[in-house]
């Protein structure tokens, strides 16, 4: 008898360790954090603190203007990264998927920016968009393209293309990389045929590849598309969401009051927005894309 | 001999063109930032830009692990990774061989629970894990952090390890269990040393997971004897003088175990990482 039960409970005993570990320390500070965005929560005004309803929402939704440009600013950052990491990836994964020389050598290189931090490459390219002695303003004056040196990250006409350069260079591994995997499983007769029926590079490209992929397209764009909604590192060590909050996302703005402000009730309140947009999003993705239907 | 011209010409435009281009791209940063590391101070900013580092030397390296603080920084990420690490591979092997073995009520809602931590925002988990953990009193300690990081780890690597251990055939285990070993002893015994790439590639993509995070490790930390590496580097930034020598000396200090372990296991990732996690 013993032993049965032993053997019943076994598998729960295997995960239970996992199951607490996320359950206490992923989902139940979620489910906090839409308590704490009733809340007026700030350590350095306890005299203030509070239940307050829904106030923190009525003061984001009539009273900050920044909460709207970090909407927009947001989508902005999400749409050119996912798309530019996209082309830039599945033309890198076309190329590496080719046989040549030295093939190896030159995934490794590829694929090394994906395993690099965000505050790593923001620091990098701090460096090189330096306005005084960054090699980036050298070069670019050296081909005659500018005249004069251009503080790239602190200028409101480039801080955003530059944030958008930095982490482009560390995303395109990560599409390089699912989709390269990818193509390993389409079956190479596929392409003998096409070529037997006269089919050149482009055609077999866009009636073989591209359908083959659809499926991971849709699944890393999306995954990709969360990620870089809420990736702040990068911003937070080249920007710092300026100037005049030009590059300041709701991510960055969140972490803004957790850090800086210390509004720990407004920011969970600006979190349950970017918590419930995010929901809304992947769910609708997912419906209008299509994903895991044939044909 | 003109389709041969042709054909060069067609792997030019088509490969070799395009190849170096991005490869440029992808490599001019780590270039610069060694470069910039290897330069005098007073060349680093002295016109015109020096694009290779003449004299070379190592004093921004002495510098910034000694002075600046990187052997601690560099200490702290290390012994953070590690526990990390251990405390994933220990529950991805658990679980991972729960989910590969077991048939169990609960089963799927679990996989659920492990699917759905993939679109679980991090950032959007800063204030509430940092009052969590206040109420614990575990904010400003290492260990508030190894368990945010064990947290954010562990979904993907169980997956990942439920993935290897279906490869190995049970029978194995069942021959342990008749020579007398339980479940666990046969796990240890049996599993473990045929499961060194799987536990390999866990470690690492652990690893490099814990060692790259920074929000946290900004929220949660505060004196400076206890700070992580990317914390280190953003404090260095925040300085009203800024020096560049011994902030791409450091970035260089933090590259290296990345660099090091990435080239290790960047041949799994095509295999592993698309046909396992990604498309499910």
């Amino acid at each position: 008898m013993s032993v049965f039960i032993n053997k019943k409970w076994r598998p729960y005993l295997f995960i239970a360790p996992s199951v607490i570990l996320l359950v206490g320390f992923l989902f139940y500070p979620i489910a906090n954090v839409f308590v704490l965005s009733l809340q007026n929560y700030n350590p350095a005004k306890p005299y203030a603190n509070g239940f307050t309803g829904f106030d923190n929402f009525v003061q984001i939704f009539t009273n900050d203007k920044i909460f709207y440009s970090t909407l927009s600013i947001s989508l902005k950052w999400v749409l050119s990264e996912v798309v530019l990491q996209l082309i830039l990836g599945l033309i890198l994964a076309l190329l590496l998927n080719q046989t040549f020389r030295f093939r190896g050598l030159a995934r490794a290189a590829a694929f090394l920016p994906w395993a690099i931090s965000g505050v790593i490459t923001a620091t990098m390219w701090s460096i090189m968009f330096n306005e005084h002695f960054g090699v980036i303003n050298d070069l670019l004056k050296k081909i005659g393209i500018i005249s004069q040196n251009i503080a790239w990250t602190a200028s409101p006409d480039t801080a955003f293309g530059s944030i958008v350069t930095a982490e482009l260079w560390r995303g395109i591994p990560f599409f390089a990389i699912t989709l390269l995997a990818a193509m390993q499983n389409i079956p190479g007769e596929l392409y003998e045929s096409c070529k037997v029926d006269g089919g050149g590079r482009w055609r077999s490209f866009f009636s073989i590849t591209l359908p083959y992929l659809k499926d991971t397209i849709v699944l890393t764009t999306l995954l990709r598309a969360v990620w870089e909604f809420n990736n702040v590192d990068l911003i937070f060590t080249m920007t710092g969401g300026g100037p005049a909050n030009m590059t300041m996302t709701l991510p960055m703005y969140i972490a803004n009051q957790a850090i800086k402000s210390n509004n720990y009730g407004y920011g969970s309140a600006l979190t349950v927005i970017g918590v419930i947009l995010l929901t809304l999003f992947a769910a609708l993705y997912l419906k209008f894309s299509g994903f895991g239907k044939e044909e | 001999m003109n389709h041969k011209l042709e054909r060069l010409y067609s792997h030019f435009i088509y490969r070799y063109l395009p190849l170096t281009v991005l490869l440029l791209f992808i490599m001019i940063p780590f270039y610069w930032t060694i470069n910039t590391s290897l330069k005098h101070e007073a060349n680093i900013t002295k016109m015109p830009i020096q694009y290779l580092p003449t004299p070379a030397t190592l004093e921004n390296f002495i510098l910034s692990w000694n002075n600046v603080g990187f052997s601690i920084f560099f200490r702290n990420s290390m012994f953070i990774a590690l526990a990390t690490v251990l405390i994933v591979l220990i529950l991805s092997i658990l679980a991972g061989y729960a989910i590969s073995r077991f048939q169990f009520k609960g089963k799927n809602a679990f996989m659920l629970l492990l699917l759905c931590t993939q679109f679980v925002p991090g950032a959007m988990l800063l204030i509430p894990l940092f009052m969590q953990f206040k109420a614990m009193s575990l904010t400003g300690t290492h260990l508030g952090l190894i368990i945010t990081y064990s947290a954010f780890q562990l979904p993907f690597n169980a997956i990942l390890m439920s993935g290897f251990i279906r490869g190995i055939p049970e029978a194995l285990e069942e021959a342990a269990e008749v020579d007398g070993c339980n479940r666990l002893q046969a796990i240890y015994h049996v599993i473990l040393p045929i499961l060194v790439p799987g536990l390999v590639a866990t470690s690492v993509f652990t690893f490099i997971g814990a060692w790259n995070e920074f929000l946290f490790a900004l929220m949660f930390i505060t004196k400076k004897p206890l700070f992580t590496l990317p914390v280190g580097l953003s404090y260095m930034q925040g300085e009203f003088d800024i020096n560049y020598g011994a902030l791409a000396a450091g970035s260089v200090i933090a590259l290296v175990p990345v660099v090091i372990l990435f080239s290790y296991v960047q041949k799994y990732l095509v295999q592993g990482l698309g046909a396992g996690a990604v498309k499910g």
